[in-house]
This record gives C-alpha cells, structure tokens and sequence, in this order.
C-alpha cells in the first residue's frame, strides 16, 4: 500500500498532510553570507565563505544531501587543465574554451585555474576521484602513479569549439599529445560529502525552503541587496534572511516550452525544480541579465524523447561503437580514444546516415555494441562512467537487474526513430542567466552568482570552481561591511505574494497555468520570431498575469511551491522575450531566427545583450562580446591572495 | 474483481508507481523520502511503513531514492512503461525489454 489511492481505498481517507502547517509563521534568520540554491555550485559557495570563518546560511529547495541537477552524480569533471596529466597550459585552454561565442570567459578561467584545486579539495572531504582499488587498471587513460583516469573527452578534438574537428593546435602542446583535461570521476559521492562538508564548518542549512524575493536597502531596486526571503515547503513557514552578502546558485528555467510537467522522463538530467528562481529574484531586484534570448532544443527525455543523454552515442555514449540492426558500424563519432572525443556527429555525419538509412544501407535500430569492447573499456564506460553519471545509474541498475549483461547484449539506441525535437520544444534552462564581474559579483551590491546562475553557465566542475570562488569573494566583501536594516514593507509585499494562492481553494492550478505560459511561449518564441509575433507573446504572458495568476490556488505547502515556481516562469519567458525583441539580428550559437532580422551573426551583433529593470520599467543594454578583456591579466589581478587548495581543519 | 464498495475518486496520475516497496523489506525509515529533491513521497502516517507516493507525476527518474536506500530489496524502480529501454542479445538475435 504505497500509492495514494491505495491508502483512501484501505484507509477511506486521505492521509493528513505529514508535516506541521505553519503558513504565515515567520521566522528570521542573521547571516554574514547567505547562500540561495543548495546544489553543486550553492554547497561549494557555502563551504568557501564558511572557510573563512563567516556564519553562513544555505538555502535549498529540496534536501542538500542529493539536490540540484548534479545531486545524483557526476562522471565527467571538464576543463581541468591543471591536473598534473594535462597537457596544455590552463589560461591557453581556456582562452581556447571561451572562443566559443557567447561564451561566459569569466567563468571559464575561474574553472581552468582552480577546478583541479576544488577537485583535490573534493577529495578531501570524501569524494572519490582516483581509482586507488585497482578496479581499472589497463583502461586507456588510467595514469598508474596518480590513479586518476583521464577521459578520452577533448582528448585532441572537441566539437565543442564550432569548426574544430580537426585538432588544435596550442602553443604549450605543439606535438599534440593527448590535452587529457577531462577526469573520470566517482561523482556519486560528491553530494553527500558536500552537504556532510557544510554541516561540519557549522553552515546552517535550510532544506525544503524555497528562496521567492531579494530584499534590498530601503526595498528600493537597484539598492544592495541585503537579505532573501524564503518559504518552507513542506510546514508553510516564511523565513526573512537577513545577510551582508548573498550568493544566487539556482538554475535556468528548464520547462517554459513544455506543455506536460508530466513523464520527467528517462534522463531529463533537470528535475521540475529547476524553474528560474533565482534569476527573476535578481531581475526583479534590478540586476542586469543577458544571453536571455538564447535557447537550445530539447534534445533529451522529458517524456517525449528516450535517452540516456545529450551525449553522441546515445545508448552507448564513450567509447561504445554503434552498429546497425545487422551488426554494421555506423559512422559516428564515439566520443572515445578512437576519435579523440569528438562530442557530436556534424551535421554531414548525420545527413551520410541518414540517407543510409532511407537508401537500406543502415537498418534500423542502431545499437551500442558494448560486447566488442575490450573488458575494461567496457567496465569503465559502463560501471564508471554511467554507474556515476547524474540519473543514469538507476538506468544501468535497472537494466543489469531485468537481465541485461553488457559483455553480451547490444543496447537499444533511439537516434532517428524517436524522430527529432520539434523547435517549439525548447530550452531556457542553461543559456540566459546574470551579468558577472571578475568577482563574480552581480551588477548589485551584495550580491554574486555562481554556477548555472551566471549566464551561458558550462558543466558540473564548473559550477563547482566557480561557486567556491563566489563564495570566497562573497565572504571577504561580507567582512567588510555590515549588516543593513530591512524594509518591512518589502517583506510584507512579498508576504502577501507568496500566500496569495492558499487563500483560494478554486480557480486555476500551477499545471494548467504551467502549460498556458508554453503555450504562449511555443506560439509566439519559438522557430518563427518577428517582432509582431514576440509583442503578441508579450501580450499573452501579461494576459496570463493579470487574469491567470490572481486566482492561481495552492492546496497546500508543496504545491504553493509550484505555483510559485510557475509564476517564476512566467516572468522568465517575459524576459526572453524582452530580450528577443532587443536582438534585430538572427544568430546560429544563439539557436534564435528573427524573420525580421534574417542576417546570420553580422559583426556589429556580436555582442551582450542585457536587460533589467529599473523603476520597474524594462532597460536594455549591451556589453562587448569579450567585455572581461583579459582572462589570465584579470584573474592574477584580483587572486593574488588566492591559497590554492584548502590547507585549513 | 467486483469491490464491495467504490470509492469516487478523479483519474490516477500518470505515471503513477515510479517505485516498487516490498513491505516485508522496508522498515520505513524514509531515507528516501529524505533525497528526494522533488518532494515524490511523504512519510507513511504509520511508524516503519514504506512512504506513500504523493507525487509520483514530478518523479524525474534520477534514482537517488534507490541508490541511496539502506535496505536493499526494499524498493525496486518501475519505470512507466513508454520509457522501458530494449536490449539485444548480440548472438542470438533475441530482443528484451526492461
């Protein structure tokens, strides 16, 4: 008896709400630094500003110890130039990583420099990055001395960069020995040890309590900010932080273009709560944003597609060719040592296969031939790899538990006959985000951003070097200043906001307004954009804000939670659109055509565009297309006290 | 099966089983519940039984929930049956489903 209708049929009643009701119960909490979003790059924050010997308060949606999209796991730790194996020099590669356009230069070199340094410091507190059992000895790429398995990823190739499959050439690496920048890692052991970590350096973690506004000096926007409010989503309990300096390290807002909430699906890679909440706290705050008119296409899961993920291989991913139904290698890149981890087959790769498979040379399904590998190949793609990847070890348990043996059976893969992602299925989830400075301050006193917070955000190590980083400079700004006085009525506007929909027992729930808001944004912002079509958008969401939302009602704390997190998402597809509406240019890395606008990347639009609101009016602005000038010259600048890895108890 | 009685209740979610407990297994001690980062379970109202699936339309499958269960055995992953992934047994030709 373990479904809910189980328990109303034996019971005759539905159970009572588990938790204690303590909706408009307020409680405060003082704080040197606080920590909004409990993930990867929100924990390493916390740990980082508490090192400094600073209180700080660490707020999470779910529970630390497995939140976030890096909650269940990580197998790749990326761009880790100044691991003792690598090959090329760490400001090198990442002048290389951020040639990619839109690219966040800041964030990658903060990642180059010191993600090996947090990856050590990983280590330390029980996370486990060397194969120190012996377990993979004879896998390509395990360094016997060190024990750390290097990943054939960016090997010498990366598709990464558009145009480069071919090999790079760098400066610090002219015999082109393998970069080796990319660690395998036992990543299901890293957010437990995080959370064991905070709770160790004495950082008060808040689980189950959703950040909803900023609170800025006097409540005015564009003010520092000055504290947060939050409420409990289990009890219903408002809680006003009160902070010197506040790190924001949520996530985008993965589901505006998605009709169902429903089927999250086989590898989703982001939960639900992954809904933009801490970008429209800093909007709304006054904190600039950009890249927000950049999408991608939903390429994985969410119900409708099948996958393991994003990856090229599909089913098999590194190292796993893929042959045909009748045992046929099929062309792609395999992301192996064989191919120098090439990430994606290129557009010609996929026509040749496709017309393969229209003219019978290829028969449908493909498959990952995990048996031709050699023993520790496939032990290392499969138990390591996705045995400690995010969401994909249930997968490999569940397929070795209903009898599937990967030294003898091929792997279903889903490419093509799953057919492709319609364009009006897309993502915002990690492509807009905050304006930061070589502090990874915010364009607000006070407040920072690290992680998928900050815009066109990369990887799992990267919201890890990149919140540890955050934090550290969080902190020293925190002891310089002191605390500011809050605005009552900030907190009590706010208040009202956040209970409004608990008032109302009928009207319209977060699922039917979730897919009123994809809808608009599915019509209006999707594959054909002008500028009438984006006004319309703006027209519908404000519709839905003036109509919908005053009688959105909430049955009880969880889902005051939705609700909330659905209204997050209507103000976030309202700044895409802004934002669309800005750029009079049609761009390919940006996946954004304006029919209006049908020039493709000219010169004078490669640039930032920025938006914010200022007296609650929208502001548009623009920043250089590499406005952190120079990466190695500007982080020596401002880290010359920087200590490397942690040496402290 | 005819019920003695029927109660009147909307549609089941869908999917709405993304877990199996074995009863026997479980002792209830909401691990689970714990790691959960969407809110799928609550806890059973009745001390040392498996939590009841209250939310079982957000599940994103990420798995922690059985990964991290103390008990082995205790709980099994169902996935909705539009997700079952296939298989082939490279010799034989034999196709197999999870």
């Amino acid at each position: 008896m373990t479904t809910w209708h189980d328990y109303l049929i034996e019971k005759g009643h539905a159970p009572d709400w588990p938790y204690p009701v303590r909706f408009d119960r307020e409680q405060e909490i003082d704080a040197d630094v606080l920590v909004i979003g409990g993930g990867i790059a929100g924990c390493w924050a916390a740990i980082s500003a508490a090192r400094q010997g600073l209180k700080v308060a660490l707020v999470e949606k779910g529970d630390t110890i497995r939140s976030g999209s890096g909650g269940p796991g990580c197998d790749h730790w990326c761009n880790a130039p100044a691991n003792p194996l690598s090959n090329v020099d760490p400001d090198e590669w990442a002048e290389h990583m951020a040639d990619r356009p839109y690219a966040n230069g800041i964030g990658i070199q903060i990642q180059c420099r010191e993600d090996w340094d947090t990856l050590l410091e990983m280590e330390q507190i029980g996370g486990k990055i060397r194969d120190t059992g012996g377990e993979y000895t004879g896998a390509q790429g395990r360094d016997e001395k060190t024990k750390l398995m290097i990943s054939p990823r960016y090997t010498t190739v990366h598709s990464y960069v558009p145009g480069a499959i071919g090999p790079t050439t760098f400066k610090s690496n002219p015999d082109h020995k393998l970069n080796n920048v990319v660690i395998r890692v036992w990543g299901t052991t890293f957010k437990p040890a995080l959370k064991r970590e905070c709770k160790r350096l004495g950082v008060t973690i808040f689980d189950r309590v959703m950040g909803t506004s900023l609170l800025t000096e006097n409540g005015v926007q564009g003010a520092r900010v000055i504290g947060a409010t939050g409420f409990n989503n289990r009890t219903g309990e408002f809680v006003v932080f009160k902070s010197k300096a506040t790190v924001l390290s949520t996530a985008g807002a993965g589901s505006i273009w998605l009709l169902s909430t429903e089927l999250g699906g086989y590898s989703n890679m982001h939960s639900r709560t992954m809904s933009g909440d801490g970008t429209v706290m800093a909007w709304k705050a006054g904190a600039a944003l950009t890249t927000m008119e950049r999408t991608g296409i939903i390429g994985i899961a969410t119900g409708l597609k099948h996958k393991w993920y994003s990856g090229a291989g599909d089913a098999s991913y590194e190292n796993v060719p893929i042959v045909d139904a009748n045992g046929k290698r099929v062309p792609y890149p395999i992301q192996g040592w064989e191919d120098a981890g090439a990430m994606a087959p290129t557009p010609q790769a996929m026509e040749a296969v496709r017309k393969g498979i229209l003219s019978g040379e290829y028969a449908l399904p493909f498959y990952g031939d995990f048996p031709s590998m050699p023993d520790v190949e496939r032990r290392a793609t499969w138990k390591l790899m996705l045995g400690e990847e995010s969401t994909t070890k249930v997968i490999m348990d569940t397929f070795n538990a209903a009898g599937y043996d990967e030294s003898r059976d091929l792997l279903q893969s889903y490419r093509f006959i799953e057919g492709a992602s319609l364009p009006q299925w897309r993502d915002a989830g990690s492509h807009g985000g905050i304006v930061v400075d070589w502090d990874l301050k915010t364009t607000l006193d006070g407040l920072y951003a690290a992680g998928t917070q900050m815009f066109s955000p990369e990887d799992h190590s990267y919201c890890a070097a990149t919140g540890r980083y955050a934090g550290r400079k969080a902190a020293a700004y925190a002891s310089q200043v002191s605390q500011a006085k809050i605005s009552r009525e900030q907190v009590e506007r706010e208040k009202a906001r956040v209970y409004a929909p608990i008032k109302r027992s009928a009207g319209i729930e977060w699922k039917e307004l979730h897919a009123g808001i994809a809808r608009a944004m599915q019509y209006y912002a999707s594959e054909f954009k002008t500028e009438s079509l984006l006004n319309m958008g703006l027209g519908a969401l404000r519709k839905i804000e003036e109509e919908s939302v005053p009688r959105l009602f909430a049955l009880d704390p969880h889902k005051l939670m939705r609700s909330l997190e659905d209204v997050s998402m209507l103000t976030y597809a309202q700044i895409i659109i802004h934002a669309s509406l800005e750029r009079k240019a049609s761009s390919v890395p940006l996946n954004f055509q304006r029919i209006d606008y049908p020039a493709l990347d000219p010169p004078e639009w490669k640039k930032f565009i920025t938006v914010k609101l200022e007296n609650d009016r929208v502001k548009t602005g623009e920043l250089p297309a590499r406005y952190w000038g120079n990466m190695k010259g500007e982080y020596d600048a401002r880290n010359r006290d920087y200590t490397g890895v942690y040496r402290g108890k | 099966m005819p019920r003695d009685k029927i109660v009147a209740m909307p549609n089941v979610a869908t999917p709405n089983n993304p877990v199996v407990f074995d009863a026997e297994v479980c002792n209830g001690c909401n691990h689970c519940v714990e790691v959960c980062q969407v809110d799928v379970y609550i806890p059973h109202p009745e001390k040392g039984k498996p939590p009841i699936i209250l939310h079982p339309e957000e599940c994103w499958y990420c798995g922690c929930c059985a990964n991290d269960c103390p008990r082995p055995g205790a709980m099994k992953f169902n996935w909705p049956l539009q997700q079952r992934g296939y298989w082939k047994n490279k010799a034989t030709g034999e196709i197999h489903q999870v």
